[in-house]
Order: C-alpha cells, then sequence, then structure tokens
C-alpha cells in the first residue's frame, strides 16, 4: 500500500510558488481570491434558515 | 516485546430527518443499516463473545452487555471485513481490523462512502418531503456527544497500570493533531468562539469503563476479540471523527507507535500533568498553543512541549526498533512537520487538519460577511462540514477545489469498500461475506458461525488478529466450492 500511495506535496500551489517567486502580497491577494470564490461555492449549498438547521438537530445516546 | 499494532476505527454517525423534528432516531438508524446496497450479510451478532463490562483493571462489572443487545437490532458484516449496525441512536460503522495506519485510515474513509450510500438507500423510501441527514462528527452542539473510537492491539502482558500512567498526558496533548473543531463549548466548560476538538468538553475523568457519562481519558474496557491469554485491546475514546486522510493517518499512526514504544519500556517519563481533566478542555480551548498546564512534578509545559518530547523519543523508537517499516517512517515524518507548523505558523495546516480547515472556512465567512462567533450560519456551517452526502459536505468542497491535502483516490475507497484488508483475520471474514453469503449466520470479531444444512451449527474461531490473513487462507477461501467446503478445509467437523 505505501507504495501505492506515493507521498503528496505538502501543498498543491507549492510548484507555482517556487517557480514564480510573487511578492508576499501578491501571494496573499491570490489566496483571499482562492477563499472567496470558496466561500461563494460554500454559499451554494448551505442550508437556509441556519438558526432552524442548527437548533433541529439534536442527538441522544450513543457510544 | 510489543506486538503488532493491528488497529482499527469504529464511528458513529449523527443522524437527523428534516423538517421532522421528533423522528426515532433507532428507526432511522436501523432504516440507513438495512438499505445499505453492497454486499453484506444480516446476522446475528454474537453478543456471548463480547464483554463490554470486564475491566481491564481487573474487576467486573454487573448490568453490562444487557442494554446493549437490546439496542442492537440490526447488524450487518460487509464484504470489506467491517460490521455496520445500529449502536442505541446512530448507525455505527466498525471498520474492519487493518495491518498499519495507512490502511486503517482508508477504510474509515470507506465508512464515509459505505453510510452515504446506504442513507441515499434510506432516503429513497422516505416521504418526498423528509429529508435524511448523516454526519461524521462528535457534537450535536447541544452537549450531547456521540463517539469516534479507536482500537489497538496490545501484549496481554503489558501492564494496563502502564497504559495509564503513560497514555494519559499523550492523549490529552495528542489533540492538537487529532480535533475535527467546534464553535463554541458544551457541558459547562467556560465559553469558546472556537476549539480544535469536538470531545474535550465531554471527558470527566482519568480512567474508567464508561463511554456515554462521566467519559474518561483512558477506557478500560477489557474486551480483546481475540485470545484473552495473548491479548489486550486498547478502546480509545478520546478522539474526534476526522474527515482528513491526513488526519486519520497522524493520528492512528503516532498512537500506534507510541504504544508500540510504551509497551517495548522505551518511554523514559510518564509527563505526568497535574489535572489531566481540566487540561483537556484547556488543550482543545487554546488557539494560541501557548498557555501552560501545570505538571505533577512541578514546573509547567505547554501541550506542544510535550509532544515534542514524545517525538524525539518515539523518533529514536523508530529508528532502532522498526526502521524499515516504511509506514511508520512517513508517520513520524508527517507529524513533525505538522508540529512545526503549529509552533510556526498555525494557518499552514489548513490543507491538513480539519479543526484548521474549518476555522478558516469559518473566519472567511467572519470576514467577508461581518459575522459574529455566535452567528448560527456558522454553527450551520461547523456541522455541514461533516454532512456524509458529498453534494452538500463543506470539506468535500474544500476537497474538491485542492485546499485539503489527500492521500487516496476514488479507486482506491471505492476497492476498499468492497474489498478486505488482505493482512487481517479481516480478509477471511470479509471474503466469506461474499463468496459464503447464505451460509453465514452469526459473527463476531473473533469468530464466524455457519449454516452448513448439517445438524449442528458450524463455528470458526477467529483468535489471532493475524492469521485468517490472504496468505494462510487466500486459496483455501477463494476456492472452495461451499461452506461446507471451506469448514473441512479448515479442519472443522
Amino acid at each position: 500500500m505505501a507504495e501505492r500511495e506515493q507521498e503528496k506535496p505538502r501543498s498543491r500551489d507549492a510548484g507555482e510558488e517556487e517557480a514564480e517567486a510573487p511578492t508576499a502580497a501578491a501571494r496573499e491577494t491570490e489566496a483571499d481570491q482562492k477563499l472567496d470564490d470558496l466561500l461563494d461555492e460554500i454559499d451554494q449549498v448551505l442550508e437556509e434558515n441556519s438558526e432552524e438547521f442548527v437548533k433541529n438537530y439534536v442527538q441522544k445516546g450513543g457510544e | 516485546m510489543a506486538v503488532h499494532k493491528v488497529l482499527g476505527t469504529e464511528t458513529e454517525y449523527g443522524i437527523t430527518i428534516r423538517p421532522v423534528a421528533d423522528f426515532n432516531p433507532a428507526l432511522a438508524s436501523a432504516q440507513v443499516v438495512n438499505s445499505y446496497p453492497g454486499e453484506r450479510v444480516r446476522v446475528q451478532w454474537s453478543y456471548e463473545e463480547e464483554s463490554p463490562g470486564r475491566d481491564a483493571r481487573g474487576f467486573g462489572h454487573e448490568g453490562y452487555g444487557v442494554a446493549e443487545a437490546d439496542g442492537a437490532m440490526v447488524n450487518a458484516v460487509l464484504a470489506n471485513g467491517a460490521r455496520l449496525y445500529v449502536d442505541h441512536a446512530h448507525p455505527e460503522y466498525s471498520g474492519p481490523e487493518c495491518y498499519d495506519p495507512l490502511e486503517a485510515a482508508l477504510y474509515d474513509k470507506a465508512g464515509e462512502r459505505i453510510v452515504h450510500r446506504a442513507a441515499t438507500g434510506a432516503a429513497s423510501l422516505m416521504p418526498p418531503d423528509r429529508r435524511l441527514f448523516l454526519y461524521k462528527n462528535n457534537s450535536d452542539g447541544k452537549g450531547n456527544s456521540y463517539g469516534a473510537h479507536e482500537n489497538y492491539l496490545l501484549a496481554r502482558e503489558s501492564p494496563f497500570g502502564d497504559v495509564i500512567r503513560y497514555g494519559t498526558t499523550f492523549f490529552v496533548t495528542r489533540q492538537l493533531f487529532t480535533g475535527a473543531g467546534k464553535v463554541g463549548s458544551e457541558n459547562g466548560r467556560p465559553e469558546a468562539d472556537f476549539q480544535l476538538t469536538q470531545r474535550a468538553d465531554f471527558f470527566e475523568e482519568e480512567v474508567g469503563l464508561e463511554t456515554t457519562l462521566k467519559r474518561p481519558i483512558i477506557n478500560t474496557r477489557d474486551e480483546p476479540h481475540g485470545d484473552p491469554s495473548r491479548y489486550r485491546r486498547l478502546h480509545v475514546i478520546i478522539g474526534d471523527a476526522n474527515l482528513s486522510e491526513v488526519q486519520l493517518f497522524l493520528k492512528l499512526g503516532v498512537t500506534a507507535l507510541f504504544l508500540a514504544a510504551l509497551e517495548d519500556g522505551a518511554l523514559p517519563d510518564p509527563l505526568d500533568l497535574a489535572d489531566p481533566v481540566d487540561a483537556c478542555w484547556r488543550v482543545s480551548h487554546d488557539l494560541s498553543f501557548r498557555r501552560p498546564l501545570a505538571l505533577d512534578g512541578g514546573g509547567t509545559a505547554t501541550a506542544l512541549e510535550l509532544q515534542w518530547r514524545y517525538f524525539e523519543w518515539l523518533e529514536k523508537y523508530l529508528e532502532s526498533e522498526m526502521a524499515d517499516d516504511q509506514v511508520m517512517r512517513r508517520v513520524v515524518r508527517t507529524w513533525e512537520q505538522v508540529l512545526t507548523d503549529l509552533e510556526a505558523d498555525p494557518e499552514r495546516l489548513s490543507d491538513t487538519l480539519d479543526w484548521a480547515a474549518k476555522r478558516r472556512l469559518l473566519e472567511g465567512f467572519i470576514a467577508r460577511d461581518g459575522l459574529r462567533w455566535d452567528d448560527p450560519k456558522l454553527a450551520a456551517a461547523d456541522l455541514q462540514y461533516h454532512d456524509v452526502d458529498p453534494a452538500r459536505s463543506l470539506y468535500q468542497k474544500l476537497v474538491d477545489r485542492r485546499h485539503m491535502q489527500v492521500l487516496f483516490d476514488e479507486a482506491q475507497i471505492a476497492k476498499a469498500e468492497v474489498e478486505p484488508p488482505e493482512r487481517t483475520r479481516a480478509y477471511f471474514r470479509g471474503r466469506c461475506v461474499s463468496r459464503f453469503a447464505d451460509a453465514l449466520v452469526a459473527a463476531n470479531w473473533d469468530s464466524l458461525v455457519f449454516d452448513t444444512g448439517a445438524s449442528h451449527l458450524k463455528r470458526v474461531p477467529m483468535m489471532e488478529p493475524l492469521r485468517g490473513d490472504r496468505a494462510r487462507v487466500g486459496e483455501l477461501v477463494e476456492t472452495a466450492a461451499d461452506a461446507e467446503a471451506l469448514i473441512e478445509a479448515l479442519g472443522g467437523s
């Protein structure tokens, strides 16, 4: 199994960063943009009416 | 001498039906388990072989075991060697016995896929206005917790007192990298905006047999699921259900290595905390990673400093005792990187650990929408991070957008759903499900019972976790014409 699953690079963007070496500010802006895009996508799947959604989730019993 | 660390996970999934507020969770869980469309055999789980009331410290508790049998209406053994069943009010996936932590992480992930497929089947039978949700998390945010347990094989001769003495501080401080993250606090603990773990608030004792109330850091259930004269099974209840594959691997790997070193007497100091129960929630609540914990012998240390001590000892142990173990070498490299990042810049771990990934998301919402930590949207996002439906799961969104490191591809996880691990007795169990389902009538971790049509049932004991593997029984299991021929070839009558 160890052979099948070769270790992935620590960050999937590490290569780009090394090649281009953009300024810290540029990197930050890019990361912010990526996060904003992600949050926008998550907004599409997040349940509406968060309060009700959370309130009704009650678990009793287990282990 | 340490025994090989055969290991596995068991996960109780949170379940709800919306918009029905008063649904019956036991019934819904049974519907989920019964709706799993893959290869499985519904069996009698042989309770007489289980003894959750037996205490590793040497005493028994009356009354245990009875209630458990009542709650378990449904039991299935799967083709991958796992058990899928109803534990009280939750569907539970108990993964098969695995040979190493990478394999155990893979079969834990296969469990998510299995539970999702089962849930999809159950949902299709419900009225269209009802929606079924399953969560791989450990808390409802209202003071109710459910478990994600780990199991590790120990030698019977290892004194359990040593596990308590050396393990307590290790388990409290490993929360730095085992937590799945949670908004808020519960169970009367001090208020927190966000904390590292789902479970820390619920631990109230240092040592004990309980798992549902007054939860102990070290659980003493002595149920080896193997030859009791040779083995113990350490039942670890202080951990979170993880979605992160790296985190699953790290949690299982570091703990297996720690236990091997403990058994070999390679830990120089128990590093006793003055108040482990207090330290348990303090570690989880400390997002600065700098707060000192009082040590029993005087002085203080942070959880991170204590983890670095374990790291030094276990790295040495690895080099001297298991230098050729490539999986364990990878565990140690990953561990070193995580501890380094925790020290230098914990935000770096947002593609590695569930709590860090979740925190980054929630802080993103806070910054973008001007929210406060008590906004219900954040609690909702916290919950939805753990949804087993990939279309709703926020964890899955992170993976899809390449914000999260992964170890396995879809094909590997799909294979682990239907094929057992090959190097433990789970191989025999899983392959018997695939090949001799009609004859299999009862199962337990350490035995299978067949009805071959003879005058009495045939029980095949599996008291050695490393036997029943493919190398030993593969040819036999794959070529026997039927269960009768299998049992005859195994030497039973």
